[in-house]
């Protein structure tokens, strides 16, 4: 089958998809977008997170076509379009939340979500909004820090 | 499935770039010491790092790995003919397509099938490859290969294993530990016996013995087992792939293929993760075999399910431990026995044997002692390499039994292990001299000494925040039956490769003048698998070159080996490596600088010279000339080895023997909140210090703290691998039902860094990365006790046990 769909924004279309291919495998497949990651393909890790239609979802567990005609915004599609990181990506680099970097891509569209709906999160909140992505090197301190030094700095800029 | 898939990418394949970074502001920022990004930070952050898992080639085909569904049996059949007539199949290979003689691997021991061979001896083993145009056409091609199995017996534990009649799990053993041991299904055996423990026991005033149980612990790297095999023109292959060790690798893979070295030709793709995990082989060779018969890249990656049986996992043990002590708190002996399940094959078990034996009484002063350790072949999972491999289980026991002992004596636990705590010029069991710092007492102090998280932590103005409380978000209580438990831990690991091993690492500096500005370029083959080597590569390049831009080079096999990035070794060896090239490289720039500038100052002759800020420089601080101007357009170029000091091997009958090369320390208080009606724990706080000698990237070294810490912890409460008695199979193969902890599991980490050198190594660095792991588990057993009242010899702990449900 065909599936087309909007990525960040640009107009994306594959042909000869599978029915059974997720949404996860035709971004890094087909559209050249692998910065979505793969690392349990079972909807229990978050690291495949992106937005469809705004809301954050596992990517692994949406089938491509039911991203048919709806708006998909992945790890790719955070940095602004002079290439600028957004203020989640820098903080992530600079509090040292990012190690081997595989949970990386799914924890910045969620956090990104969190920042947009709570601008001001409480570490419970944090916690809470960051619980279906799973992190193996960092134990969260950092992860945490990064959050908040994003939501300070979002704030200072207002 | 039709066809190949498409990419809308234009590059024709995806495949590992090197990293240039500058240090921002002044030229002489970004050494060591400093909290410098991680040079792939960037690319980390925007997707664009290519993980092993996200490789690909025009005209690529994925390889599919069928494996056994039983644990041990002998093969009567295998039938490819349906899969091979499968539209989009390839090829499919069995044992019998294997095209040279070299038909096994393994890290020490080739014991290992690269594809099963007559039978089976695990869960998981691998027995057949299918390439296919599509995942989904090789997955369902594989499952229409028929097996026909007839099961075995299956060994399990040590009685099954060493017991009357006990079937083998290796029947013909000729490897160089088949010799010593008592029995063919142990793989190894390292006793260590020091002074008179059985005299010493009759000075002791208290003995406390136990029995303690710990379970199988999965690395869980994020990242899957995948890589790119690509056939080359020259009959070789190219491989790209995540692994912790590249040469390593290659050793065993190429005689499988029948190639020399050379034509097998390594490139580190990006590595999510490893932790031991990555050690062993998973899909390296069986990616070469398909690209090699069919002429095409070929891609393998795993999902998750088949993860949990593509690597070696944590030794399993079963520890046997008596302690004594005299009433004023002075330990007599220790005599203590371990029993390791390896699994089916050798893996990393002869290492985690040494290990646990060296390290089984912990960091304290014992003079009569009586060790063993061995490790068993079963037809359980095959067990290696992971995190603090051998000192983690040890650590779980002699900690429980240190906590045991204070309680028989009355005495505060902190203060009975700081009373026995080893100190510099101590004696290990194995008669070797600790001839570096080791700070026991002061680590337990500091770490007892940080303030305590307020009780009721989960209260706020508007009641019980449940995400801070045991059950989470069940929202099982709001603080009834919620009782408060603290528990303290030490450990001890070693630092590098062991036991006599030729243990070192290479790097390639390069110098050179690019738009008039000197660029350092290094080269090593250290697999970074998220630890930060690369960060300190480059702030070492820096220190000791004085130049601002570094680029990291790929990692691969067209450098020296750079050694495995386990036992906590890569800072010490490869870091060591680069600074030990750097040195090399200073010293030609000067000779150059000498033969040119010599005789315009006599600073050249006399003067201890140094490069930085781009110039060479006096130790006076005077600048005497750009580097920029004495290279011009020629390039300074070194590729040498560093190696530590050497080591012996334990001697096989009493364990003697000066076998490691450097201890590290760690200390963690636990803090726990047990809902003890429904046997829910919710750690509150671990806090650890720990001696680093030398912080060369001070947030890193915290990072690792915490990750290892927070393992730790997982394997205190919720990690474990279970592995059905009867029929050996994996029961929990996901991440579902594999539960590591998430970010509402962990908690607040404090962490207190010391810095006390050590001599021997570069910049009195020492590794960090395995110590956090051992201490973190036995704290929170700890601290579960002491809330709980409850003996708690097994992890992890499970509601069950603590409900007596």
């Amino acid at each position: 089958m065909r599936v087309t769909f909007t990525v960040n924004g640009r107009r994306q279309e594959a042909d000869d998809v599978w029915e059974g291919e997720s949404l996860l495998y035709v971004l890094r497949e087909r559209m050249g977008l692998p910065g979505s990651k793969n690392a349990c393909e079972q909807g229990e890790c978050g690291s495949c997170t992106v937005r469809l239609d705004g809301v954050p979802v596992c990517s692994c567990l949406v089938a491509a076509g039911q991203a048919e005609g709806r708006e998909v915004v992945t790890v790719e599609g955070l940095a602004g379009k002079d290439g600028r990181l957004s203020t989640v990506q820098q903080a992530f680099v600079d509090a040292g939340a990012v190690q081997c970097g595989f949970c990386t891509p799914g924890l910045l569209v969620a956090a990104d979500e969190l920042l947009e709906r709570t601008p001001e999160p409480s570490d419970g909140d944090i916690r809470e909004a960051l619980s279906g992505n799973l992190c193996r090197c960092t134990g969260y301190e950092k992860i945490l820090d990064a959050v908040r030094l994003a939501a300070a700095r979002t704030g200072e800029a207002v | 499935m039709t066809g190949h898939p498409t990419r809308a990418a234009t590059a024709p394949g995806r495949t590992p770039t090197s990293v240039t970074q500058g240090a921002d502001g002044s030229p002489t920022r970004g050494g060591i010491g400093e909290s410098t990004m991680r040079p792939d930070g960037i690319l980390k952050v925007t997707g664009e790092f290519a993980y092993s898992s996200d490789l690909w080639h025009e005209d690529m085909l994925w390889g599919h790995t069928l494996r056994s569904t039983v644990a041990h049996a002998r093969i009567v059949s295998i039938d490819t003919s349906e899969a091979l007539a499968t539209s989009g199949v390839y090829a499919v290979l069995t044992y019998d397509d294997l095209p040279t003689e070299v038909r096994h691997y393994g890290l020490e021991i080739r014991d290992t099938p690269v594809l099963a061979h007559g039978k089976v001896r695990h869960h998981g083993e691998p027995v057949a490859l299918v390439a296919a145009d599509h995942p989904e056409t090789a997955r369902r091609a594989a499952a229409k290969i028929r097996v026909e199995y007839e099961e075995l017996p299956v060994v399990t534990d040590e009685a099954s294993a060493t017991g009357p009649g006990a079937v083998l799990v290796h029947e013909h053993r000729d490897d160089h530990h088949s010799g010593h041991v008592p029995h063919p299904n142990i793989v190894h055996r390292q006793p260590i016996v020091r002074g008179d423990a059985a005299a010493a026991a009759e000075r002791a005033d208290v003995v406390v013995t136990g029995d303690y149980v710990f379970g199988m612990q999965d690395q869980a790297f994020l990242g899957p087992e995948s890589g790119l095999a690509v056939p080359a023109e020259d009959g070789g292959v190219d491989l790209y792939v995540a692994t912790q060790w590249l040469h390593s690798d290659l050793r065993q893979i190429a005689p499988v293929l029948g190639l020399p070295e050379k034509k097998v030709r390594m490139t580190l793709s990006g590595v999510g993760g490893a932790f031991g995990g990555r050690e062993d082989l998973s899909m390296q060779i069986h990616g070469c075999l398909l690209a090699l018969r069919t002429g095409k890249p070929v891609k393998i990656v795993y999902n998750r399910f088949e993860s949990f049986f593509g690597h070696v996992h944590r030794h399993p043990a079963r520890l046997h431990y008596e302690h004594g002590a005299t009433r004023d708190g002075r330990l007599t002996h220790v005599r203590c026995r371990i029993v390791l399940d390896g699994g089916a094959y050798a893996s990393a078990s002869p290492a985690v044997v040494g290990n646990a034996a060296s390290l089984s009484i912990g960091p304290y002063v014992v003079e009569d002692v009586d060790i063993e350790a061995i490790a068993l072949y079963t037809n359980n999972p095959p067990c290696g390499a992971m995190r603090g491999f051998g000192a983690v289980q040890a650590c779980f026991a002699y900690e429980a039994q240190m906590d045991k002992v204070a309680a028989e004596l009355g005495l505060d636990p902190v203060e009975f292990r700081q009373i026995n705590a080893m100190e510099q010029g101590t004696v290990m069991p194995t008669g070797q001299v600790v001839d570096s710092p080791a700070p026991v007492a002061e680590l337990l102090r500091r770490v007892k000494a940080l303030p305590m998280p307020p009780e009721r932590q989960w209260e706020t103005t508007e009641g019980a925040d449940v995400r801070a409380l045991p059950g989470g978000l069940s929202n099982t209580t709001h603080g009834e039956g919620v009782v408060r438990g603290v528990g303290y831990a030490v450990g001890i690991k070693n630092v590098g490769f062991s036991e006599g091993f030729d243990d070192y690492s290479t790097a390639r500096v390069r110098m050179e003048v690019i738009n008039g500005e000197p660029v350092a370029t290094v080269h090593t083959a250290m697999a970074e698998v998220g630890q930060g080597g690369v960060t300190v590569h480059a702030q070492i390049a820096r220190s000791e070159l004085g130049v601002s831009q570094v680029t990291i080079a790929p990692a691969d096999t067209r450098v020296g080996s750079a050694g495995s990035t386990s036992a906590s070794r890569q800072t010490y060896m490869t870091g060591g490596a680069v600074k030990n090239s750097c040195e090399a490289v200073r010293e030609k720039v000067l000779e150059i600088g000498r033969r040119k500038f010599g005789t315009y100052h006599p600073a050249w002759a006399t003067a201890e010279l140094l490069l930085e800020g781009g110039k060479v420089v006096t130790d006076g601080g005077e600048a005497l000339a750009d580097i920029a101007d004495v290279l011009e357009d020629e390039a300074v170029d070194v590729e040498l080895e560093f190696r530590h000091r050497p080591t012996q091997a334990f001697d096989l009958r009493t364990g003697q023997g000066n076998g490691h090369v450097q201890y590290s320390f760690a200390a963690h208080r636990a803090v726990v909140e047990v809902d003890t009606e429904l046997g829910l724990v919710k750690v509150v706080e671990l806090a650890c210090a720990q001696d680093v000698g030398k912080a060369l990237n001070p947030l890193s070294v915290v990072g690792q703290i915490q990750g290892g810490s927070t393992q730790g912890l997982g394997v205190a409460v919720m990690e474990e691998i279970v592995v059905d008695p009867v029929t050996a199979k994996v029961r929990n193969p996901s991440f579902t039902d594999y539960l590591i902890p998430t970010i509402l599991d962990t908690p607040t980490m404090p962490v207190d860094v010391l810095e006390l050198a050590d001599e021997h190594a570069p910049y009195g660095l020492r590794g960090i990365g395995e110590a956090p792991t051992l201490s973190s588990t036995p704290a929170v057993l700890a601290a579960i006790r002491q809330a709980t009242g409850l003996e708690l010899t097994r992890t992890p702990v499970r509601p069950e046990h603590l409900t007596g449900a």
